[in-house]
């Protein structure tokens, strides 16, 4: 089977240091890939080099067979999303959500544009009356929100998330996570999630890949975190520092307030 | 018993809406002293919107109103906006939830940082470059002198946080409201961030009101935790008594997070029609 995307031997430079460095893996159809590592190790450049917003990238990177080349194209575009780590930056100040939403839509000539928007701000958790605000109007979660819906509205087949939802309140991030999991199902859709969560990847993903300076040390499947064993004594401190946040404890703590009916 | 260090009574935030105006936030009040309170709640609470109020961030066309706010014996409402900006960094500052909008994008990190220490003291050239490397080099970035020279879309996302609390920790500001801090930080530079933040408060004497999505970070360094919903408080708690949260609202919050060991399909969520009748 063709993977939905395949990194082969990656190796990403800024200026004259490489943040990437040889780095390959590959996600099936429909399946559910995490990068996690610590913050500078090089995440957020594997999502952005796959769409063509590094330059000076060598390796081989394939998107459901056809390699990257430089630019973005619209077929390429229908196909493949990015939710950006910044929801800020990602979005037009001086555009309302309606504007943001539609754009896309237009851009691809797809109709009943109006119902669509409506539609996902609903499977989103936004409410019909954020629906002519401009982003500095909106809290950071629902700015973070309108970015995740705005990726959804062309209804890509590979979705690329950085840090989806680390702006979003657990019951934003929730509903979140909910909505992805049932899309993924429904639309048979592949996702490479970045995120610093692990208990996020447990929930969501099939694999996780490790990297650390630009390396990807480790590739384990979720089983890993259940069990808590990895082979690489630096996924273990990873997983172990995790846990050490009180993972535990508030497991209890959910142990103690489930079947409280929410 | 003496003042405490900062004074809320009754916030109310209004924005004009197509129609008439919205309230936002309903009427908050609390106390802060020399302590460090926390302020949760599920996004579009109203949280960020209090912190900005308290250092009058907030610009037309927000209402903003206060029966009281008072900051070490001073009205804040009194001052003029001169008056207000030399509070501002240097007394009280704020990290805000979105780094890189907070950050001058035309200015490299390492001056940026330098200009916050010189709003609070005249220092030689060289001691301020060795001043901003050495908060840079305790917020846990590996190579100060690379980063100083970058601009702020050349860091990575949790790299920009840090960079925002080393620019606000760095003038010695009696409170920091910190929102959001380290919600792109993985759980071992968090933690080490927060002991960061953690020790110059207690060691400093300062006063800290950390926002945050999640409760359990929040439970870890605070003394105090506000929740809010809909733009008021619903409930206070010692930290330590999190789990004793009474609120439907406050154990809703609980069960909504995934865990290390997940199976569930689903996770359970929380009534969202209840925000619709504003
Ligand atoms: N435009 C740029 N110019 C120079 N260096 C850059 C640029 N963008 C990123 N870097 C550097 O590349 C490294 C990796 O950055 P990247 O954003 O991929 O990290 P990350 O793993 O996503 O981290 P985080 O978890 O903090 O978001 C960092 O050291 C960063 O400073
Ligand atoms: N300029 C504005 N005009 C109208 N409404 C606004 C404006 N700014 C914020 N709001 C609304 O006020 C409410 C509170 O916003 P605030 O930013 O304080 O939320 P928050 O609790 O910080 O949420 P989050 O966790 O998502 O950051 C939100 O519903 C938001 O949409
Ligand atoms: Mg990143
Ligand atoms: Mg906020």
């Amino acid at each position: 089977m063709t993977p939905a995307l395949s990194i082969d031997h990656l190796f990403v430079r800024y200026g004259r240091t490489d943040v990437v460095k040889d780095v390959s893996f590959s996600a099936k159809p429909g399946e559910s890939y995490a990068l996690v590592g610590e913050s500078g190790s090089g995440k957020s450049t594997i999502l952005r080099s796959v769409v063509g917003m590094v330059r000076d990238w060598r390796g081989k990177i394939e998107v459901d067979g056809m390699p990257r080349q430089g630019r973005i194209d619209l077929a390429f575009a229908r196909h493949c999303q990015m939710i950006f780590q910044d929801p800020y930056a990602s979005l037009h100040p001086r555009r309302t959500v309606d504007a943001t939403l539609l754009e896309p839509l237009k851009v691809h000539g797809i109709r009943d544009r109006a119902e669509r928007v409506v539609q996902m701000m609903q499977d989103v958790g936004l409410d019909p009356r954020f629906r002519f605000r401009f982003p500095h109007q909106l809290s950071g979660g629902q700015r973070q929100r309108v970015a995740i819906a705005r990726a959804l509205m062309l209804e890509p087949r590979l979705l690329l998330l950085d840090e989806p939802t680390s702006a979003l309140d657990v019951s934003v991030q929730a509903e979140i996570l909910n909505l992805l999991v049932r899309i993924r199902e429904e639309r048979n859709l592949t996702y490479v999630l970045v995120t610093h969560s692990l208990p996020v990847v447990s929930f969501l993903c099939d694999r996780l890949g490790v990297l650390r300076h630009g390396r990807l040390v480790e590739e384990a499947g979720v089983s890993a975190l259940r069990t808590g064993t990895f082979a690489e004594p630096y996924s273990q401190e990873l997983y172990d520092a995790s846990l050490g946040a009180g993972d535990r404890d508030l497991a209890a703590l959910q142990e103690a307030t489930r079947g409280m009916g929410m | 018993m003496t003042e405490p260090l900062l004074q809320l009574r009754n916030l109310r935030v209004t924005f004009p809406g197509p129609r008439g105006p919205v309230q936002v936030v309903h009427g908050v009040s609390f106390d802060l002293g020399r302590e460090r309170l926390g302020i949760v709640g599920e996004s579009g609470s109203g949280k960020s919107l209090t912190g900005r109020s308290l250092l009058r961030l907030l610009k037309h066309p927000a209402k903003v109103e206060t029966d009281r706010l008072i900051f070490d014996g001073i009205d804040l409402n009194a001052l003029s906006e001169k008056q207000m900006r030399n509070i501002r960094g240097a007394r009280i500052s704020m990290v805000m939830q979105d780094p890189k909008f907070s950050l001058n994008p035309v200015m490299t990190i390492g001056t940026q940082i330098a200009e916050a220490l010189r709003v609070h003291e005249n220092l030689p050239r060289t001691e301020v470059k060795t001043r901003v490397r050495a908060m840079l080099d305790q917020v846990r970035i590996d190579d100060p002198d690379r980063v100083m020279k970058l601009y702020p879309h050349e860091v990575s996302g949790g790299m920009g946080q840090r960079v925002m609390i080393a620019m606000m920790l760095i003038p010695q500001p009696d409170v920091l409201i910190a929102d959001e801090p380290t919600s792109a930080l993985d759980v071992s530079v968090q933690a080490q961030v927060l002991d960061l933040i953690d020790t110059m408060i207690v060691g400093n004497g300062m006063a800290l009101i950390l926002i945050s999505h999640d409760l359990e970070l929040v439970a870890r360094y605070c003394d105090r935790v506000l929740v809010m919903h809909r733009g008021r408080v619903v409930e206070e708690l010692e930290a330590g008594q999190l789990h004793a949260a009474t609120h439907p609202y406050t154990k809703g919050l609980l069960a909504a997070v995934p865990r290390m060991d997940e199976t569930r399909k689903v996770l359970p969520v929380m009534d969202r029609d209840m925000e619709y009748d504003q």
